[in-house]
């Protein structure tokens, strides 16, 4: 079967390869000028058509077309450029600002604190004057009190030991006289008493 | 079935026969494909140019990729005097690319695959060109012809070979294009009858060819579109900025 096609196809090829052959010596139609003035004709009216609507119509509009779109990419850029310069200037005035208030706060930091340690040290300076006036104060007192207190102690000590007396012989006792013996005792004794 | 490779590229009338005068004008398939060709780039390049959009669609950016393409393209051959011949290069070139590109779509017909499609542009750029640099520079477009440097001996030879040289402009050009077009679109056809006759034994080889054909004819498409383009330019360049 298969051998039969075979066969028939190589058969067939020749048949037809010999129409193909002759076929080709009917020579070139492009030389029959029989159409050549309606295709001269029709060249000229359609090329001349299409040149005519692409020259006057189209490519003007595909050219500003194209020019639009440049321009308008230039304009972008040049509108972002702008933009970027406006935005780097702000930027530097933000850094200014930042620098400005920075230097500022340090200096109301400074001057409080100034002032504060001023405050501090005038209102110390009071209360050390307070203090060492209370202080002198409290000096005299007992320097005062301690005098007083001296003789305080020989006249109690006279009216107590006449007192004793009085009780122990049962007779007065002149008080001139113990006195004088106090006043000795305690002037022996003052540095033990009183600590000076 | 293998049917003869050149009747792809017969040219019947659709509808009835115009006459003006002595000339025929009737509409043709070569009629039909110029127009669908022009039809779909104004189509297209309509759509990529109504929208102004800063951030482009696909068809804009198919439009605006195409415009700065040719005029890159311009500016480094031609330089800027060329700018004002910008709608004319892009059209040319627009419109032999989609010729060439429709004539790759199966059972279509390709424009660009006649001697006198191709004829006709080279010689009005061929003219225009030559126009162009006579304006420009006056008689003084005729030292093109004369290069600098050269032996006075040997000079006379040397005008006549720029003068056939230059006047051959016009029809390499045209053959350049028409012949690429002709060549690739029989050697498919041929190609295409080979599968048919070889059938499911041996066909499947030519069909490898075919496809491979298709994606190097799409190829030539674009090149010979971009190569006709480009020396028109280089013509432009010529006739405008004079060298020699």
């Amino acid at each position: 079967m298969i051998k039969k096609i075979f066969f028939q196809s190589i058969f067939f090829n020749f048949f037809f390869l010999k129409e193909v052959f002759s076929a080709e010596s009917g020579g070139m139609p492009q030389l029959d000028p029989e159409f050549w003035i309606s295709q001269i004709f029709w060249l000229t009216i359609t090329f001349g058509v299409l040149y005519l609507a692409l020259s006057k119509f189209i490519l003007p509009k595909i050219s500003s077309n194209l020019e639009l779109r440049k321009s308008k990419i230039q304009e972008n850029i040049e509108a972002a450029e702008k933009q970027r310069e406006s935005s780097e200037i702000k930027l530097k005035e933000y850094d200014e600002i930042i620098l400005k208030s920075k230097i500022e706060a340090k200096n109301i930091f400074k001057n409080a604190r100034e002032k504060i340690i001023k405050d501090i040290n005038s209102k110390k300076e009071i209360l050390d004057k307070q203090i060492d006036d209370e202080i002198s104060n409290a000096e005299q007192e007992i320097e005062a009190l301690r005098k007083v207190a001296a003789e305080k102690i020989n006249k109690i000590a006279i009216e107590t030991s006449s007192d004793l007396l009085k009780k122990l012989i049962g007779t007065e006792i002149n008080n001139s006289s113990i006195s004088a013996i106090v006043d000795d005792l305690s002037k022996k004794n003052k540095d033990k008493y009183y600590g000076s | 079935m293998a049917a003869n490779p050149m009747t792809q590229f017969e040219v019947y009338r659709i509808g009835p026969e115009i006459k003006v005068g002595t000339f025929d004008i009737s509409f043709t398939n070569a009629s039909l494909f110029m127009i669908i060709s022009s039809l779909a780039i104004l189509l297209i390049f309509n759509f990529g140019s109504t929208k102004k959009s800063v951030i482009p669609s696909k068809i804009q950016l198919l439009a605006e990729l195409s415009y700065s393409f040719v005029a890159k393209m311009i500016s480094d051959t031609a330089g800027s005097k060329a700018r004002p011949y910008f709608a004319f290069i892009f059209s040319l070139f627009m419109f032999v690319l989609f010729c060439n590109m429709f004539g790759m779509i199966p059972y279509t017909f390709t424009v660009t695959s006649h001697i006198i499609v191709t004829f006709m542009l080279a010689a009005f750029i061929f003219i225009g060109v030559t126009i162009i640099g006579f304006i420009k520079h006056g008689l003084g477009y005729l030292k093109l012809f004369v290069p600098s440097g050269v032996p006075i001996v040997l000079l006379p030879l040397i005008i006549v070979i720029e003068i056939i040289s230059y006047l051959s402009r016009p029809i390499s050009l045209s053959v350049r294009l028409f012949a690429n077009m002709m060549a690739g679109h029989t050697m498919m056809k041929v190609f295409g009858g080979f599968v048919v006759s070889l059938g499911i034994v041996g066909g499947w080889l030519p069909l490898s060819f075919s496809v491979a054909l298709t994606g190097l004819e799409i190829l030539v498409a674009f090149l010979q579109a971009y190569v006709f383009a480009i020396l028109t330019c280089i013509y432009l360049n010529d006739a405008l900025n004079l060298h020699h």
